[in-house]
């Protein structure tokens, strides 16, 4: 059985990422930076109707175009658009410029029809039904734990609230798309994906070939978060144009695009009551909620089935009655986002968690540790108060001194992680050289550094001396990367790749000890072929389950309503940490998509034209460098757990413990992300509230 | 004014109208005129471009690049559709997230909002072209040890806004970096390690950030 290494040089350590030297030089091919021979420039054009009977659409004029060598149908026949930016045609050509012309040449006859892009406008019954089956929101049934009414008469203390969230779009920097290649009934995508083998099924699906027909590559991918598991209509119509044209085709969405179609994290409304014993023990919790997934599951490829989330997030509650409910509205269907339902739920959670500490006048850390049944995080609680100096920051709710107010707040976050299924080989070759091969794919997260650093550790190597290829399903499989399950898969797998590598090097070699020094003389025995070794993950490496728990201070200017985040301190439980550098970047970056989430980041709906209102950078805004608070990390070390993955946890509490912060500052809670300027002068009064 | 002459006014470019006051009312000798007909004499000399392609010269990384492309192909697509240069990305297209900065001359400039006709007659330097005989540059080389980047699509951009804030400022502060930076957008949150690597590439020393600690050992 393949077992960690009890001496680690590079498992754990700084080692560098492997492909950092050619992410900042222009050397890593993206696949939008793919050029095959004779390639085309693919376009799509979208619905400008919210929602729309299509009746005809006419490629011809736009066909004849100089420069265009294929357009074709999103859909034959007649169909009704539910959103806008619905894929209508597209076309492939020349230049990017013959395909804007040619967008313009199409021509659409479709029949407007009435829609509905706001959750409040769409739970009413009058609103036009975004599906005619089935009602836009049906009020939910109520699900009851225990006797929740006598429950609430029991407690010393109740409170009740309403939290909210945005949609948030997922906004990789590189656009989901692909350039497709045909050779013959043989297809090649190079995909802008977080699943190889999850976009090849998809395309064989949709194309009609057989599976082995199809190879998909992403040697380097410009982010996913979720919303990059399938092919996509912009996958299938990248295809069928390139089929068409006889060429390969290069389809990339825009950001315009990337904003109305391709996923986002569903809203959330949050009616919550919840109370607690004298004793400061949770005993009742009550939530109603809706959100919208926009037209939800079913027409959109990765369409999320709806808006609900765990309640009552990471805490025991003996009483409780929860009822959920999506919202259809005439909008992009909601796909996985980073920790799906996770971060509305932490919000909810934990903002009645400090309104009700508050009511009880106990101090919400100490409240987390009487209700919070997780012995990590209690533990990650008492570590990162200390840490965060919480003793000394934390006073009584809006008595911070002077115009800008100071406050601080915390959170915790649940993940499941896990891994499996992951298969890997190795080609040792007779100079001593060796190519790892997995088919897996590397995001940003560091999949291919966390494969070199084991590989160098149990082969007695360098990093740098082991040739990682993934993203490539022509190599063994592996899943695709979601759910924080890449590392715990992939790790196990090359850990017992390098154990069958080190038996057989021996068996071949002769030499009894192979690692190392003794590495190239034992190669150079296996004579002119080289040893061809697979691996595969196994029980006992990794482990599931990860908590985390975040601090957030705040100052808050009461004349401008301007948040600033001064600090982050964040103890996360990292497993057998396998990569210190790149896990530490990933918690970095949880936690600045988590400041996002908190502040700055909404997709507006404009419901009397039913259009998308902030679909680039300019008004959806991102956190930038200048936005930076201080953040401290502290990774806690659980070799014994083995390897977890850490890229989701991370970006849960962060919104939560923000929003404390602010409540604890101003003295009044701000219940709606983001937490804008306006919302903190209206919660103050100074301004009427924001529609 | 009868129906056609209403027509030729709505339809008449800029360039015709400049020449039929130039012909007509310019006569009138006032200085305000004078300075309009010396516009016009520019407007008479520059070259009408398009819409047929043109054949253009860009000089990236020291070398001529000879293309034919449209007037409106913006520097950013000449670079990456119509050459081998993708490096620079193409992100958001409007000159908001600083992924395809490149520097003309020693600027920092959003190729994507600068038409490629226009970025002749300039050293135009990709993040292709910073390392020197094979030898990554000081800025690259600190990205790497400070992993300043993840997925690594926004690298070139900041890569490209740092040196360029280096060249023109050797030793800045962190608010000169952020100031530096402020034009480009990252959604992985490399931002603190960006600063990091910036701090790092202008000799400042840094010290150790993340701590791991042993859950076992903890109370």
């Amino acid at each position: 059985m393949p077992s960690w290494p009890e001496k680690r040089s590079y498992i754990g350590s700084l080692a560098k990422r492997v492909d950092a030297p050619a992410k900042v030089s222009g050397a890593a091919k993206y696949s939008s930076d793919v050029q095959p021979e004779g390639w085309l420039y693919g376009m799509i054009l979208r619905s400008k109707w919210p929602k729309a009977k299509i009746t005809k659409i006419n490629l011809e004029k736009a066909a004849r175009l100089p420069g265009i060598k294929a357009a074709v149908l999103a859909r034959e026949g007649e169909r009704i658009v539910r959103f806008y930016g619905e894929e209508l045609a597209a076309v492939a050509g020349l230049t990017k410029q013959a395909c804007l012309d040619a967008l313009r040449a199409i021509e659409v006859e479709a029949q407007p029809l009435p829609f509905v892009v706001r959750e409040e406008d769409a739970r009413e019954e009058s609103s036009p039904r975004v599906w005619d089956e089935q009602p836009n929101y049906s009020r939910p049934q109520p699900r009851d734990r225990g006797d929740v009414d006598k429950a609430f008469g029991e407690c010393a203390a109740v409170v009740e609230g309403f939290y909210s969230t945005p949609v948030q779009i997922h906004h990789p920097l590189e656009t989901h798309g692909n350039t497709i290649s045909w050779t013959g009934d043989n297809l090649t995508a190079w995909s802008s994906t977080q699943g190889i083998s999850s976009v090849r099924d998809g395309l064989a699906g949709n194309l009609n070939v057989p599976q082995n027909q199809v190879r998909v590559i992403c040697e380097y991918m410009g982010g996913g978060f979720g919303a990059k598991f399938g092919p996509g209509v912009e996958g299938a119509l990248a295809a069928r144009l390139s089929q068409a044209a006889k060429a390969p085709v290069k389809l990339m969405l825009t950001r315009f695009d990337q904003a109305l179609a391709v996923g986002n994290r569903p809203s959330s409304f949050q009616k919550i009551k919840m109370g607690a014993t004298a004793d400061g023990k949770l005993h009742a919790y009550q939530l109603e909620s809706f959100g919208t997934a926009g037209i939800g599951a079913g027409s959109s490829e990765g369409g999320s089935g709806g808006a609900a989330f765990p309640a009552p997030y990471i805490y025991t509650v003996p009483n409780t009655r929860i009822a959920q409910a999506s919202v259809a509205v005439d909008a992009g269907s909601a796909r996985a986002f980073r920790a799906p339902g996770n971060p509305p739920a932490s919000f909810g959670m934990e903002s009645i968690m400090d309104d009700l500490a508050v009511k009880m006048d106990i101090d919400p850390v100490e409240f987390r540790l009487r209700n919070d049944p997780s012995e990590v995080r209690q533990k990650e609680y008492r570590l990162g108060a200390e840490r965060f100096g919480w003793k000394q920051k934390y006073k009584k709710p809006g008595t911070s001194p002077g115009p800008i107010k100071t406050g601080v707040g915390c959170a915790g976050a649940r993940w499941a992680t896990g891994g499996g299924g992951t298969q890997a080989q190795a080609q040792v070759s007779p100079d001593g050289s060796i190519e790892i091969r997995c088919g897996t794919q590397d995001l940003g997260t560091g999949t291919k550094t966390v494969i070199a650093v084991i590989a160098a550790d149990l082969l007695g190597l360098k990093p740098e001396q082991i040739q990682v290829r993934v993203g490539d399903t022509n190599y063994p499989p592996s899943g695709a990367s979601g759910g924080s399950t890449t590392c715990p898969s992939v790790a196990p797998a090359i850990c017992d790749l390098c154990t069958n590598v080190l038996q057989e090097l021996q068996k071949h070699s002769g030499l009894a000890e192979v690692r190392g020094e003794n590495w190239l003389a034992a190669c150079k025995k296996l004579g002119v072929d080289p040893l061809l070794v697979s691996g595969k993950w196994q029980e006992g490496l990794s482990g599931s389950g990860a908590g985390g728990v975040q601090f957030a201070e705040v100052a808050v200017d009461t004349d401008t309503g301007f948040v600033k985040v001064k600090k982050i301190t964040c103890i996360q439980d990292g497993g057998l940490i396998v990569s210190k550098l790149t896990c530490e970047s990933q918690v970095n970056g949880g936690i600045i998509m988590g400041l996002g989430y908190a502040l700055y980041e909404e997709r507006i709906m404009d419901r009397h034209s039913g259009v998308l209102l902030n679909p680039n950078f300019e008004t959806y805004k991102l956190p930038a460098l200048a936005d930076m608070p201080e953040i401290d990390v502290v990774l806690l070390d659980m070799p014994e757990r083995g390897v977890i993955g850490i890229g989701e946890p991370v970006t849960i509490p962060t919104a939560a413990a923000i929003g404390n912060a602010v409540a604890n500052a101003l003295g009044v809670r701000v219940g709606s992300l983001p937490i804008t300027p306006a919302k903190v002068l209206a919660a103050l009064g100074k301004v009427d509230k924001p529609a | 004014m009868s129906d056609s002459t209403k027509q030729d006014c709505l339809t008449v470019s800029r360039r015709a109208f400049l020449k039929t006051f130039g012909t007509s009312a310019a006569v009138a000798a006032t200085a305000q005129v004078e300075a309009v007909a010396e516009e016009l004499q520019k407007a008479n000399q520059e070259k009408i471009y398009g819409p047929e392609t043109v054949p253009i010269t860009l000089q990236v990384n020291g070398s001529p690049i000879k293309l034919q492309v449209e007037p409106r192909v913006t520097l950013l697509e000449a670079l990456r559709n119509h050459s081998h240069f993708t490096g620079a990305k193409e992100v958001c297209d409007r000159a908001t997230c600083g992924a395809c900065t490149v520097l003309l001359d020693d600027l920092p400039i959003y190729s994507c909002s600068k038409l490629a006709l226009e970025a002749q007659g300039h050293a135009i330097t990709t993040v292709e072209g910073l390392a020197e005989n094979g030898q990554l540059s000081k800025v690259q080389q600190a990205f790497i040890d400070e992993d300043a980047l993840m997925c690594g699509y926004c690298t070139p951009g900041f890569v490209m806004s740092v040196t360029a804030l280096l060249k023109k400022n050797p030793h800045p502060t962190a608010e000169e970096v952020q100031h530096g930076c402020a034009g480009n957008l990252c959604r992985c949150g490399t931002y603190p390690r960006v600063l990091r690597a910036a701090l790092k590439a202008a000799g400042v020393p840094l010290t150790s950030q993340t701590e791991v600690i042993s859950y076992a050992k903890l109370a």
